[in-house]
């Protein structure tokens, strides 16, 4: 029994702390969001140099062959940096490419998206489905399909779009087909673009070798990931209110010393806590106890979707009305935090989740 | 990171579940001093068999267990829902004390008969005016001849009825600063000097006590850790009590939550459907399902933390406070499922299978052992680094 980080996670945790920290200062996020596209090649390049898109997807197939655990190893920098980077997106349809494609589908894409030479994402969300992926109506009418889908994180920077349609089929949707209009969403988090993708009669490369059961645990995979990136978003806020607390004097001393403003940074602590917790036993279940791994996910990404969300609100309290301009970066963390809350099914969703595969 | 137990940790545990299985002494009397025996019973049965106070040293009558033993034990003796040991504060709490602080002489009197159960401790810290903060009691103990005399009153105090031991804290010098003043006594209960009076609470029931100290006398030879070093030796004692906590806790709840869920499927919600059909109904039971698990990762973690760095994570200082917020919204859902029928209180009011009982014991979890107030401060001011509140 051991919660611990092992030497080598520890080490990537470093890389990436120190990495991100250097790459993404505060004017950096800022201009990045104000970007249409949101990142630069080179800072993408240079991520792909680390292996960060193969993390999780196979040696055979080009990546790095990590684990579950390694991902949310990273994610949680990305969040702590607040680094906006197509990272996720990219790592999201690979890792359903590994549980649905052919091998055909895998050697095609996998090796390049691992390399990072290519981009993709993956589009869920559409009015039937909410974020269920296997509650989607649009049907592939011999190879095309037609639909909209909404909230499609970094589509227009990613050379395809696997989207969920019918029955839990997943199809590859090229960026630039004629039948696939990507338009950009005025999102609430500018530190990731998002866009809406409609299609009509999109040439559609259907996943031919998908099983129900891979494809819920690529999702479990995914909302682990964002759950880990609210993880190092709540951390970093946190951090950023106790800093705040011991230098703020009101009434001639520091507001940390009341109660008041403690005892919401006490709380904070605990649930970034909790949510860490459950976003490393999720991605070790993932990788070594499959019978709890998917239960796991969905009780992470609950539990870090809220405490996201609360953490940064905190935050922004403690900080008082200086938190609330838009000079200070704290906006940034509430957004990201409150976007991840409800990328890829929000704690309402995942805890009806929990209760169904609980049997309640 | 693994979160396996190694194959002699899993040896340990079947071990102890077999043992448990074999050797479950059954349902604990209704009756309140034939359960106390009943369990005074149970742990000379344990004690006999090697399992009481395992994480003591072997000289002292424990098995030197490890860490990860002694958080498997507390998960497995909750889990096979066995009775309470009767010297539970002797064992967690007064035993580690004297370990730590005692003489050689101290250890081979006092540590036998706690694992034994021959005799029982009670812990006489808080009084009326002295709760949370604790270092401003006023219990006095003045010196007369070879030993001390003390008078003062102390409240809370569990199973004073039962006990031979009172893990006394007194003020020896009032002129010290108050943290300075302090000594940590063993009180012979058995006195004139002591009176013992129950405090009924909420439940009806009463589990603890008023004591009154009215020229109790002490001997020299019974003082731990030396005169006027009884704070170091308090906090000794209530970090054990916390450190040992969260593992029985944490299987306590998810023992409570399988029984809500039952309560939740056979209790009518709307429509003429159960309650866990009801979508609220659902989302507080996952959410507390979350929770629970929180708990049980955050016990696992911060075991490992102390493991490899001697020392506990951030995530071991809010083990108490949560547990007791997760046992309280657990206890709440259960009223609510109820409906009016929580209103009914069933049988004599008393134990785990009355929900109405539990809801109101769980009043106090955010109270018992450090109020959420403390705890809050104490991971304000040691873990984030806040400055001290005045």
């Amino acid at each position: 029994m051991n919660f611990q980080l092992s030497d080598d996670q520890r080490a990537i945790k470093r890389t990436a702390r120190d990495l991100l920290a250097s790459r993404y200062r505060p004017e950096t996020v800022r201009e990045l969001a104000d970007d249409e596209r949101g990142f630069t090649d080179e800072q993408w390049l240079e991520l792909a140099e680390l292996g960060w898109p193969g993390v999780i997807v196979p040696e055979a197939d080009g990546g790095l062959g990590l684990g579950a655990i390694e991902l949310v190893v990273i994610q949680e920098e990305i969040g702590y940096a607040l680094a906006p980077t197509p990272l996720l997106s990219t790592v999201s349809a690979a890792l359903l490419l590994v549980a649905a494609g052919d091998q055909e589908q895998r050697s095609r894409w996998l090796p390049s998206l691992a390399a990072g030479e290519t981009r993709g994402t993956v589009a869920v969300w559409d009015e039937r489905s909410g974020w269920a992926p296997d509650g989607s109506e649009l049907e592939s009418v011999d190879g095309r399909l037609t639909g909209t889908k909404v909230a499609v994180a970094d589509a227009a920077s990613a050379e395809f779009v696997i989207v969920a349609g019918a029955d839990a089929r997943h199809s590859l949707v090229r960026s630039d087909d004629p039948g696939a209009e990507i338009a950009p969403e005025r999102s609430l988090d500018p530190t990731r673009k998002f866009y809406t993708v409609k299609l009509s009669g999109a040439c559609a490369d259907q996943l031919r070798a998908g099983d129900g059961e891979r494809i819920t645990r690529a999702y479990a995979t995914i909302v682990t990931a964002v759950a880990a990136e609210n993880v190092g978003v709540a951390q970093r806020a946190l951090e950023m209110a106790v800093a705040h607390a011991k230098d703020r004097k009101q009434f001639g001393r520091a507001i940390g010393s009341y109660q008041a403003v403690s005892h919401r940074c006490a709380q904070m602590l605990l649930e970034v806590e909790g949510a860490r917790s459950l976003c490393y036993w999720a991605g070790w279940a993932l990788d070594h106890d499959p019978a709890v791994a998917v239960r796991a996910a969905s009780m992470a990404k609950a539990y870090a979707s809220d405490a996201g969300f609360r953490v940064t609100a905190a935050a922004l309290q403690v900080h008082g009305g200086i938190g609330f301009t838009w000079e200070h970066d704290l906006h940034f963390f509430l957004k990201r935090a409150k976007a991840n809350g409800h990328a890829f099914g929000d704690g309402r969703w995942h805890r009806d989740r929990v209760a169904e595969l609980s049997g309640i | 990171m693994d979160l396996t137990l190694s194959p002699s940790e899993q040896a340990f545990r079947d071990e102890l579940r077999a043992w448990l299985e074999a050797n479950h002494p059954g349902a604990l009397p209704r009756e309140e001093q034939g359960s106390f025996e009943f369990r005074r019973a149970w742990q000379r049965r344990l004690h006999d068999a090697g399992w009481a106070g395992i994480s003591w040293p072997e000289r002292y009558g424990g098995r030197g267990a490890s860490l990860i033993e002694q958080a498997i034990f507390n998960e497995e003796i909750v889990r096979a829902r066995t009775p309470q040991l009767a010297n539970v504060l002797g064992l967690a709490m007064g035993g580690p004390t004297v370990i730590a602080h005692g003489t050689e002489e101290q250890r081979q009197r006092y540590l036998p008969p706690i694992l034994s159960a021959d005799e029982i401790w009670c812990q006489g810290f808080s009084e009326p005016e002295s709760g949370s903060d604790l270092a401003s009691l006023k219990t006095r103990a003045t010196r007369s001849g070879d030993g001390w005399v003390i008078t003062g009153q102390k409240v809370w105090t569990t199973y004073a009825q039962h006990a031979k031991w009172c893990m006394l804290l007194a003020r020896t010098n009032p002129d010290a600063p108050r943290h300075q003043g302090l000594s940590y006594f063993l009180m012979d209960m058995e006195q004139e000097g002591v009176q013992v009076r129950p405090l009924r609470q909420i439940t009806g029931e009463a589990e603890f006590n008023e004591l009154f100290l009215e020229q109790a006398r002490v001997p020299e030879s019974n003082i731990i850790g030396g005169e006027g070093n009884g704070w170091a030796v308090a906090i000794t004692t209530l970090m054990h009590e916390r450190a040992t906590l969260a593992f029985g806790l944490q299987v306590s709840v998810q023992i409570a939550l399988q029984e809500l869920v039952e309560h939740a499927e056979r209790s009518p919600g709307s429509n003429g459907r159960a309650a866990a059909a009801d979508p609220l109904v659902r989302q507080r039971l996952a959410q507390l399902m979350i929770e629970a698990e929180v708990l049980r990762l955050n016990a696992y973690r911060g075991l490992s933390a102390t493991m490899q760095g001697g020392v506990p994570g951030p995530e071991g200082s809010l083990a108490k406070w949560h547990w007791s917020e997760v046992n309280q919204a657990l206890t709440e859902l259960a009223m609510d499922i109820s409906g009016v029928r929580a209103l009914a209180i069933e049988g004599d009011g008393v134990g785990d299978n009355n929900w109405t009982y539990r809801f109101l014991r769980a009043r106090a979890n955010s109270i018992e052992g450090g109020t959420t107030e403390i705890l809050k401060n104490i991971v304000a001011e040691r873990v984030l680094g806040l400055p001290r509140m005045r």
